[in-house]
């Protein structure tokens, strides 16, 4: 029952998160959609390392998990990296454009 | 490696090495350069000759090299082969002198000669290529080479005729490709054999080999311009005339008819096209270009589009007697005429080409009265084009000398019309043009006259022409000796009687 | 399966250590780097040789055997990927040392082209170290992590010029890749869940149809198209390969796509063969003939040489999809010959290609298309690298390009799926006429160009020409690779027919 549970919200969570990956503009939005989504796949995965039938732990499943997390957390750092530096941009151009405009203002 | 295999290459390295090289010379290194060229120009001919006497005395020359299974590339020099890498040697050291007097002071003659070096290499892997494989690999690099020197003067003009011609060519490419590859999922991997096809292949499969046949007759009907593919040649001829000599003589457009050549004879066989009744295609094609290149020829009034049009005409001749091919008068006709029209045709072009450097002519009505300025010139051009027309004792009067008696013993009287009217229409567009240049009044100065001191014009554009011309008349009387093109071509021919 | 000794693992560790020691050493990072392409060169040189001795071989990392541990195994196509890398990565990297030298001589902005070289190198190492990684790994989890370390080097690399457009392209490749990623996780947890095996190997032996295995292959295949860049799911590739700095355009259009493409056609055709119905590699074959003829058309649209070179890049990646159905159709042993010269010739043309728009970009300022006649008079070299490149997109002999549609419209023919092979002609006249776009424009010297001088660098041009020579000739050299192919395949059925493993 837990295993079944367990699977399903897995993949509820990974369907939701695609969701959010794809619809959602904002791109830390997107970042975390793209966590949830990994959260979903290991939650499966977690529910896949109980074999019903001997009622035995698997461990290879829950290696890939602390390895997917390792690997998730890798690229969650990148991509803030990456949206803080694009909104650090975007402030620049603003700001600049902004002095322009003063400029032109000004001039006349 | 045998001294025959080292041969080939050999032949095959004499210009290609002096290309590569003289792409990295620098631009001032003339004399390097021009040595270059008319070292590797000669070493070529000579080895030429060489493998000539080889064959002539039955040494085989064969090199092969797999690719993959069904890929193989194999050189065959057979006396096919030969003929026509012994005209492309000898044209090709003719118009590297002319083209050095030519550019003289040009920019970018590295890049022009380097190409042009490997021009000549590509032509002669296509008269050695042994299969399918290799005339396309060879084929396809010609266009890659060619392209350069069509652009090469940089204007829109040469642009725009670049980009015709790859159209052209790459579209033919393409359709020669799908055909190659669909025989070969039929006939597999097959050499270029006199038997051609085999019989029940032929028997089975007429309906397709039809199809592959027609394929691949566009595919090299491109380069042989071969109506209604002949669309990119006239527009070509914005190139400097070195390049339309090698284009119209020796390389592009001799390619392209020695690529009907190879697949009527040694790709299908003879026997086989008549059986799947091409033939009459075939003739009926040769017989439209034929006329239609000459009535175009009739409206032009550019010297060198009228020699373009001539050339589309002129070289259907090739096809007309190849399509003939079962008898034996008319095959040699053909064939021979590969030799001739090359001599003829690299004559009449060096001449527009004189014109063109020394007084800025470019149009016939710019012609009157040139022959009292350029004498030695257009005593050349009035044998070249008395050679087209057919006159004894030229050349040109041999080819449709054996021409028409192939058509007589094929009982065939369309073909002695097409040529008697090609013949009248070959004088309608030349004869004016002599009569102007000889009888005419010079109409006002030249548009834009060089002095050369004494000679007429610069040596190196004066003694090619002179030298092919004296050839299409010696050719012509002394062609039953024994090393003149006809006695070859008919040597060549005894692989295909039957 | 024989023992491999450990040079094996010399392809992996020595990138990896590269890019540490290039991180904290900033002097020596071109010489470190430089070293490691070389070394895992000549490991890669080592293990060709034992492999057409030996056979296939197998190599557990650490001795702890699969299903826990990490095995790394050599055969065919893999080795042939192996080489492909290994001599690109020397040519990209001093392609890179060259294109820095000239940006740190003269920045349009000070002290940008010094800070985009220090993590130039490490990112580099580490894409190498995630490129060996997947072609040598034995077990499908083990690649999910190789593609990962691909994927997040890759967007950092895109990111690197540090313009908005670099780096708003390198967050959505970022996010697609991790989208695929994801997608192909999913799928190994439930190929895991069905086979209760994550090794190649054993996948291999106890592939049969079951519930779940479609679903799973589903998603792995969306999860690598994706990250491949197929058409439909092409949106995120030209602007990240066309906003990079030009060695990493080279590196993402050459190497990086091959991987993903590599992983594809692995699972398809070794794996999962039996599991996969005909109507699956149609579809394939259909988004592929898709990529062609819509990349074919794209890329005529286009004034700027990076994006047009970008958009070719999705042409011609169509091409290997298309190659699906009819390797299915040719059957398995001519099965991988196709992509594997297609992907190599396409990899050296498409290098070469950035490489040569790289040094246009960086002598003549920009790279509008229109703007670019008379390159060839002073920089003769590129432009006819960027020529003979375009001749093996075109697909003309002898290059790697003709093979590959040589063997695809034999098989096509061959069947009379007249559809493909249209496809495929079609395609090729599309390349030539974007490829002659830009050539002519290269070649023809007008003749009023003024002639502009600048330092002409070396090691900007050689490495280009080198590369586009390689393509060209790929066909010339053809035997070895098909060498390597079929000794795999020998040992292969041997095995399968011996008895299982």
């Amino acid at each position: 029952m837990t295993t079944i549970l367990y699977s399903v919200t897995g993949l509820l969570l990974f369907v939701f998160g695609l969701f959010a990956l794809i619809v959602c503009p904002h791109p830390l939005r997107k970042i975390l959609g793209g966590n949830v989504m990994s959260a979903g796949i290991f939650l499966f995965l977690v529910a896949a390392s109980y074999r019903a039938d001997t009622g035995e732990i698997d461990a290879v499943p829950q290696a890939m998990v602390l390895t997917g997390i390792v690997v998730s957390v890798c690229i969650t750092a990148v991509a803030l990296v990456l949206s803080t530096r694009l909104q650090q941009a975007a402030d620049q151009g603003a700001r600049r454009r902004r002095k322009r405009r003063r400029e032109e203002d000004a001039g006349e | 490696m045998s001294w025959e295999n080292v041969l080939i290459v050999a032949i095959l390295m004499s210009s290609f090495l002096p290309g590569v090289i003289i792409f990295m010379l620098p631009e001032r290194s003339t004399a390097l350069r021009t040595g270059l060229n008319l070292f590797g120009a000669g070493l070529k001919m000579a080895l030429v000759i060489v493998m000539d006497l080889a064959i002539y005395y039955g040494r085989i020359f064969q090199m092969r090299l797999e690719l993959m299974e069904g890929v193989e590339l194999f050189l065959n020099a057979d006396p096919l082969s030969a003929m026509f890498a012994t005209l492309s040697s000898a044209l090709w050291l003719l118009t590297t002198i002319y083209a050095v007097g030519y550019l003289e002071g040009s920019p970018n003659r590295s890049h022009f000669f380097g190409y042009f070096s490997l021009c000549v290499t590509v032509t002669i892997g296509i008269a050695m290529a042994g299969n399918l494989v290799t005339f396309l690999l060879f084929y396809e690099m010609l266009t890659l080479t060619t392209y350069p020197l069509i652009i090469h003067r940089g204007t829109v003009e040469s642009l725009r005729a670049g980009r015709n011609y790859l159209v052209y060519t790459f579209g033919g490419g393409g359709i020669f490709l799908f055909a190659v590859i669909w025989l070969h999922t039929l006939a597999g991997p097959a050499d270029f054999s006199a038997a051609g096809l085999a019989r029940q292949l032929v028997e089975s499969e007429a309906p397709v080999l039809r199809c592959i046949f027609l394929l691949m007759i566009a595919g090299v009907g491109v380069k042989a311009a071969l109506v209604p593919l002949h669309g990119w040649l006239p527009q070509a001829m914005i190139a400097p005339a070195p390049v339309s000599a090698l284009l119209h003589a020796v390389a592009v457009v001799k390619a392209g008819a020695f690529g009907v050549t190879r697949i009527v004879l040694d790709v299908f066989g003879v026997n086989n096209i008549i059986e799947l009744g091409l033939m009459p295609w075939l003739i009926a094609i040769a017989a439209a270009t034929i006329i239609w290149g000459s009535l175009r020829a009739l409206q032009q009034d550019g010297l060198k589009q009228r020699l373009a049009f001539s050339t589309v005409s002129q070289i259907s001749y090739i096809a007309l007697g190849v399509s003939l091919a079962d008898h034996r008068l008319a095959l040699i006709g053909g064939l021979v005429h590969l030799i001739h029209q090359g001599l003829m045709k690299i004559t009449l072009f060096f001449c527009a080409g004189n014109l063109a450097e020394t007084l800025g002519i470019h149009r016939i009505s710019e012609m009157a009265g040139v022959g009292r300025r350029l004498p030695l010139t257009m005593a050349a051009f009035t044998v070249g084009a008395m050679g087209m027309i057919g006159i004894p004792p030229t050349v040109g009067f041999i080819s449709k000398w054996y021409l028409c008696l192939g058509g007589l013993e094929a009982g065939n009287q369309w073909v002695i019309m097409v040529l008697i009217v090609s013949s009248l229409l070959n004088g309608a567009y030349f004869l004016p043009v002599i009569i102007t240049a000889w009888f005419g009044k010079q109409q006002g100065p030249w548009p834009q006259e060089r002095k050369f001191g004494r000679l007429e014009t610069h040596w190196m554009l004066l003694i090619p022409p002179l030298v092919t011309a004296l050839t299409v008349i010696a050719a012509g009387v002394i062609a039953n000796a024994q090393f003149s093109p006809l006695t070859w071509v008919k040597f060549v021919v005894q692989d295909y009687s039957h | 399966m024989a023992f491999a000794d450990s040079w094996i693992v010399v392809p992996v560790f020595a990138p990896l250590t590269a890019a540490l020691l290039a991180f904290l050493v900033r002097r020596a990072s071109f010489f470190i780097s430089l070293a490691a392409a070389c070394l895992s060169l000549l490991a890669v040189a080592v293990l060709v040789n034992r492999f057409l001795v030996n056979g296939p071989a197998a190599y557990a990392v650490g001795g702890w055997d699969p299903p826990l541990g990490i095995c790394l195994r050599t055969d065919g196509p893999a080795l042939i990927m192996l080489v492909l890398t290994a001599v690109a990565g020397v040519g990209i990297s001093l392609y890179a040392k060259g294109y820095f030298t000239l940006r740190i001589e003269r920045p349009s902005r000070v002290g940008r082209p010094e800070r985009q070289e220090r993590f130039f190198w490490p990112l580099w190492m580490l894409q190498l170290t995630g490129l060996n990684g997947l072609y040598l790994s034995g077990d499908i989890f083990n690649l999910y992590v190789t593609l990962e370390v691909i994927g997040v080097s890759a967007a950092a690399l895109a990111a690197l010029s540090g313009k908005s457009a670099s780096l708003i392209a390198a967050l959505r490749y970022l996010l697609v890749s991790l989208l695929g990623s994801m997608s192909y996780l999913l799928g190994v947890v439930f190929v895991y869940k069905t086979y209760g095996v994550l090794d190649l190997g054993l996948l291999q032996a106890a592939a049969a149809p079951a519930p779940g295995v479609i679903a799973a292959m589903a998603l792995m295949s969306v999860g690598l198209l994706l990250k491949t860049a197929i058409f439909p799911m092409h949106f995120w590739l030209p602007p990240a390969h066309a906003n990079a700095l030009a060695p990493v355009s080279a590196i993402l259009s050459g190497l990086v796509v091959k991987g993903s493409f590599f992983l594809l056609f692995r699972l398809w055709f070794d794996i999962f063969s039996p599991v996969l119905p005909a109507a699956a590699f149609n579809l394939m074959g259909s988004l592929g003939a898709g990529a062609i003829i819509w990349g074919g058309v794209q890329v005529l649209r286009q004034q700027r040489l990076k994006l047009l070179i970008a958009y070719s890049t999705v042409s011609q990646l169509g091409y290997l999809v298309i190659a699906f159905p009819l390797a299915f159709a040719g059957g398995s042993s001519q099965a991988w010959s196709a992509v594997m010269f297609m992907a190599s010739g396409h990899a050296c043309a498409k290098i070469a290609m950035f490489m040569s728009a790289g040094t246009i970009m960086l002598h003549a300022g920009h790279d509008r298309i229109r703007d670019l006649a008379g390159i060839r008079a002073y920089l003769p070299v590129t432009a006819f690298a960027y020529a003979a490149a375009g001749v093996n997109l075109i697909g003309l002999p002898p290059s790697g390009g003709f093979i590959a549609k040589w063997m695809l419209l034999i098989t096509a023919l061959a069947g009379h799926q007249w559809l493909w092979a249209v496809v495929l002609l079609a395609g090729s006249f599309l390349a030539t006429a974007y490829v002659f776009r830009v050539v002519a424009q290269l070649f023809v010297i007008p003749p009023d160009k003024p002639v502009i001088t600048r330092r002409r660098a070396g090691l900007l041009e050689w490495p280009a020409l080198i590369m586009a020579l390689l393509s060209l000739l790929l066909g010339l050299m053809a035997p070895y690779p098909l060498r390597l192919l079929e000794a795999g395949q020998i040992v292969r059925t041997a095995m399968t027919m011996g008895g299982g493993p």
